[in-house]
Order: C-alpha cells, then structure tokens, then sequence
C-alpha cells in the first residue's frame, strides 16, 4: 500500500526521507516489532503528507503508536512557525482535547478486591457513558458559552472539585482566547447536554491498582504507591468538539483552494496561523479544549461520589485527589528552541501528549522538579503508565511523547476476531470487570486490537521521549 | 443485497456505497449511515425532513450531504428511515428525509458515527452505475 521507503537511524528512529513536496523529512519513533506492523498501514505516508504543509518546522513526527488516520496519522506531531505556518483542524481531531486524568485514592487494593461489581455497578449507573449519551446537566446558553470561555473553572465554581485540582491541568484546565461566538449554533446545540458524560468508542472510566514503580523518588512526589487503588478517566470534547472539527474543516477545505495551498489529501485543510481563519479555528478549538475539561473535571467529581455511595464512605476517607490531566489532539502555541534559536511554534499533538522537562516553565510547582506527568492508557485488559517528560523530548519531538497503545486491528477486524466469544469472561479471568453501555463496543476493543502498551512504552522511555514512573493494572472499567 | 459493504480503515469506518444513478448512491449512501447507527426495522417514515448540500464537486457534495444526513441524529436526534433525491446537479443536492425521532423507548443506537472525513473519498462511474467510497469517523 505504502510506497514510503524508511530509513532506520538508529534503535527507536526511522526516518521517512525528504521526497517531492516535503519541506521537510519525517521521522517515526518505533521498535523493530512494532515497524513491522506500522509499514503495513498507510501512515508512513501520512507522516510525508503532514510534512509538506507550509511551515513546519524540522521534522513531521510520529510516536510508537502511530497508526492510519485521515489527514494526520493517529501518534502524529508537527510544529508550525507562527509566521508562514499553518494551524490545521485535522491535525487536532474530530475530539478536540481528548484526554487522560488520573486520580489517586486512599483505597488499598485488598479493600477494593471484594467489592469490585459493587464499585463498577455504581460507576456504570453514576456516571453517564454509552453511545449518544446525555448528562443530568443541561447547559443554558449563556452557561454553555461560559463553560467554553473558563473550562474546568467552570466546573469548579459550580461545586465539581475544588480550586486545588487546576493545578494539576495543562494550561489549568483552560485555553486562552476562547471565543464563543466562533463556536457554531449547531455546536452549541449538540454540547448542551454532553458535558459530564463519557461517550462511547475509545472512552472509558476505569478503576486500577498501582502495580509497579520504577521511580521512587518520583512516583512519591506523585503520590503514588503500590499497591494503592487510582481512577482514570478517558474523554474528550463530545459532540461539540467533533461538530467544531467538522465546521471547521468545511470552511477550510475552501479557503484552502482560494489561497492556492495545494494539498495532498483534502482532510489536511488549514489556514496560516495569523490569518483571520487561522485565528477563528484557534478560538474555537479552544472553547472545545475548555468544554472538555470541564468535562473530565464533572466526571472525576461523580467517579467519586459513585464509589463513596458503594462503599459507604464519606469524600474524606476516599481521598481522591488528581494527579495530573493530559490533553492528546491538541494545537498549542509554546516556545521552542530550534537550532538554537527561540521560536514561537504551533505545535499539533494528534493523539500524542505533551511531556515538558522538570523546570519548565508551564508546570505547577509541584512538578517543577519531577517534569510533567504524562498519562498512557493502555487497551481495557492491561492497566496504564505514568512517565514524565524529559529534556530530550523537548530537544527532538516539541516536548511531546505518545499517547496510547494504538489500534492494531481495525474495529470491524476485532468484531470479527470476537465473535462467538464472551469478551466479559474473558475480562473477569484477567481481573479486570468490564461493563459496556454498547454490547459492539467490547468487542470492538478487545486487548488484541491494540499494539502492546509495554512495547510502546519501551520505545518512548528508551528513545528518552519521557521516563517510566510507575503501572497501573485495570481491575475494572466502564466503556461507553 | 444490501446497496453497501464496510471496508476496513485501522481506527474507522470506511464504506463503499453503489447506486443505479447519483439520485441512487445519494439515497443508499443516508440510507447506510442510519442502517449502521440503529435498527431500521423500529423506525417508522413519520415525518419529513428536507436536506439541502452544495459542494464544489461531486465528491465535495456527497460530504456536505452526508454531514447534514448525519445533523439528523448527531444534533437533532432523529433517525432517518429513508431518502428522496429530488434534485441534483454537479453542486447541489435537494433531498427529503422520512423518518421520526429518537425514542429511546422503541429505538436502539447500535452505534455512533461522529463525522464524515475526506480522506481518500472518492466517486466512481461504473458500468453499472456509481459507487462511493468514504471514511467516518466513529
């Protein structure tokens, strides 16, 4: 399929030489393993396409656990100049700041172990997921707008969570220059009644146990031990982000032919940067960021009434407290040094997350010295990673690392590799209890859909990209 | 036979949809979305809604159609049994939609499609009519 010839560089680099309309070349981070299925899919040529888009600077990037998208590969990073570049709704994502955050708890896993349906039944009935689904909040207008211009601030004020978890946001759970009025009518209409819900697809909410640290020095300035009981949650933007992709994606498919970009593929559509277009997709891809984490911010608040109803306790005794929240299809505006130079960059994380070094400026003082929490979720049957950023990250790929496990097999693959099984047994026998909103759901994300989260992880903390601190094994999940 | 097949795209859903004319690629190619989105043999032609696309090509078209075909239930959650193609030309399409609104009551959502894309999308004339090829994002 792919005419992509790559170039190994050296253990975790492949190199996708500077053909044709390439400004610049392309590089993917990878393993021997996990090239074997990357070149398979069309996103080595993908990686090529992003690169010849005006702006780019250095390299058109890909992380372990690339695989096809539309426009940019899904694990795809590239960094635009401010003057010349390009902003490009595609190279954020239909799911505008979909994300990881991560809670710690109190609980031990003995405590938890006997009580698990009981934990997972009042997550599954609390907390709204499943295809389409509404939340117990419906939005007025002028609420709607606020939530898009503060974020999780928003959520905050409202009574979900206190002041204390901002901290422990990027951008502290809010994007400057939101602009509702760039946000469309029908945008507006399908978030109404979203926020606080899961959705469904990838999306999940689940509970893991702390089961391994490599860093003790840093897993405990994280607050994190073995053996202790931690929530993630996995959401996004809902139906208002998808809707702002797509408005957007619309409008710049025609302003693209105007102003005579030509494109490889239609779904690359974007604007320079300091254009009005530019401008007005930036302020609307921030209300979605802002209307996501206000979002994930709901769905922490009643993950943790859920579980304090199940277990009869009061917030104080579970002590849930956010560790980190990551956004992963994101554009952000950031200083890099390039060559040696300082230069303000429009960096696209699509499906890749930020992983800034310790002392950075953007982190809390509490992670100053750590480096920024970076929050790997890995298929439902495995459990999740935390790593932090490193410097090298910020001398090769923008300050940026994976995301996920990535997609392996398509999702009519997985149905068919489920079929006649019962995905629930088979999720029990591994420890972990699974409930799905949609039956095709499980069996669209069975564990062998996806590449191995420790193969990917491998990559990043060997190529340097961040540094493994700790793994969390799923014991039970909600999926939408 | 049904007038599509799904085609495998690593993280979406890829469709080739075929008709006898555009009127009919046009017509199957709404009728394939909410056959995939819900259970249409629970949906009843009730009410009528009228869909109005432009594009710059057929191609482009068939997108903007398909992104107000897939409004119907994205944003106004009602569910589309069946469609009429009442005109159409090279950049404008003029259809009616029968159908009715969700209720959760009578009606099951099997699953979502959240977007169409337009990577790779494609129309063909064929021998024996038209065929479409599109990616979604679910």
């Amino acid at each position: 399929m792919s005419e992509i010839r790559l170039r190994r560089l050296d253990e975790y680099r492949w190199e996708v030489p500077r053909e044709g309309a390439m400004r610049v070349p392309g590089i993917i981070y990878g393993s021997t393993k996990l090239m074997k299925a990357m070149g398979k899919d069309e996103s080595p040529k993908q990686v090529a396409n992003v690169a010849q888009l005006p702006g780019i600077v250095k390299h058109s990037l890909a992380m372990p656990d690339m695989h096809w998208g539309y426009g940019f590969p899904i694990g795809g990073v590239a960094a635009f100049d401010l003057d010349g570049g390009i902003i490009s709704p595609g190279g954020v994502g239909y799911d505008i700041n979909c994300g990881c955050r991560l809670m710690m708890t109190n609980l031990r896993r003995e405590e938890v172990r006997p009580q698990m349906a009981k934990i997972v039944n009042a997550l599954f009935q609390h907390v709204p997921s499943g295809v389409g689904s509404r939340g117990s909040l419906k939005l007025s207008r002028s609420d709607e707008k606020r939530v898009l211009v503060e974020g999780a601030r928003w959520a905050v004020k409202n009574g979900y969570g206190s002041e204390a978890d901002l901290e422990s946001m990027e951008d502290r759970g809010c994007l400057p220059g939101a602009d509702p009025e760039a946000v469309s009518e029908r945008a507006l209409e399908r978030g109404k009644d979203q926020v606080g819900t899961l959705g469904s697809g990838n999306h999940f909410l689940e509970v893991e146990v702390v089961e391994e640290i490599f860093d003790k020095e840093v897993a405990s300035a994280l607050g994190i031990e073995v053996g202790q009981v931690a929530v993630m949650v996995h959401s996004g933007s809902r139906g208002l982000g998808h809707q702002v992709c797509d408005d957007y994606l619309a409008k710049l498919v025609k302003h693209v032919d105007k102003i005579g970009i030509s494109l490889p593929d239609r779904q690359l559509a974007c604007a320079y940067i300091q254009s009005p277009e530019g401008r007005q997709y930036l302020s609307a891809m921030a209300c979605a960021a802002n209307y996501a984490w206000a979002n994930r911010q709901m769905l922490m608040h009643w993950t943790g009434e859920a579980i304090e109803r199940a277990l009869g306790m009061g917030p104080r005794d579970l002590g849930m407290r956010l560790v980190y929240d990551v956004c992963h299809n994101i554009a952000k505006i950031e200083e890099h040094v390039v060559d040696g130079e300082k230069m303000t960059l429009c960096v696209h994380r699509k499906g890749a997350t930020r992983a800034f070094p310790p002392g950075h400026p953007a982190l809390p003082a509490k992670y100053r010295k750590t480096g920024q929490p970076v929050l790997i979720p890995g298929d439902m049957g495995t459990g999740s990673y935390v790593l932090v950023g490193t410097e090298k990250a910020m001398e090769e790929t923008f300050g940026s690392t994976c995301h996920g496990a990535g997609r392996v097999l398509s999702r009519a693959a997985a149905v068919k590799a489920s079929k006649g099984r019962a995905i629930n047994r088979e999720m029990a026998d591994r420890g972990v209890l699974v409930m799905a909103a949609a039956k095709g759901t499980l069996a669209e994300e069975i564990p062998e859909a996806y590449k191995d989260i420790d193969e990917v992880v491998n990559v990043v903390h060997g190529a340097g990209l961040s540094r493994k601190v700790a793994k969390l094994r799923a014991v039970g999940c909600i999926k939408g | 036979m049904k007038p599509y097949h799904t085609f495998d795209h690593t993280a979406d859903l890829g469709l080739v949809i075929r008709g006898a004319s555009e009127e009919d690629l046009f017509a199957n190619a709404a009728f394939a979305v909410f056959d995939i989105i819900t259970d249409l043999g629970r949906v009843e032609p009730r009410e009528t809604r009228r869909i109005l696309a432009e594009g710059d090509s057929l191609e482009d078209l068939l997108i903007n159609f398909l992104r107000e075909v897939l409004y119907l239930y994205n944003g106004e959650r009602w569910l589309l049994k069946g469609l009429r193609v009442n005109r159409i030309g090279e950049r404008v399409l003029e259809a009616e939609a029968r159908g009715e609104p969700f209720d959760g009551q009578k009606h099951e959502i099997c699953k979502e499609i959240k977007a169409v894309t337009y990577h790779q999308a494609q129309i063909r004339k064929t021998p024996d009519g038209w065929t479409a090829r599109v990616i979604f994002d679910v």
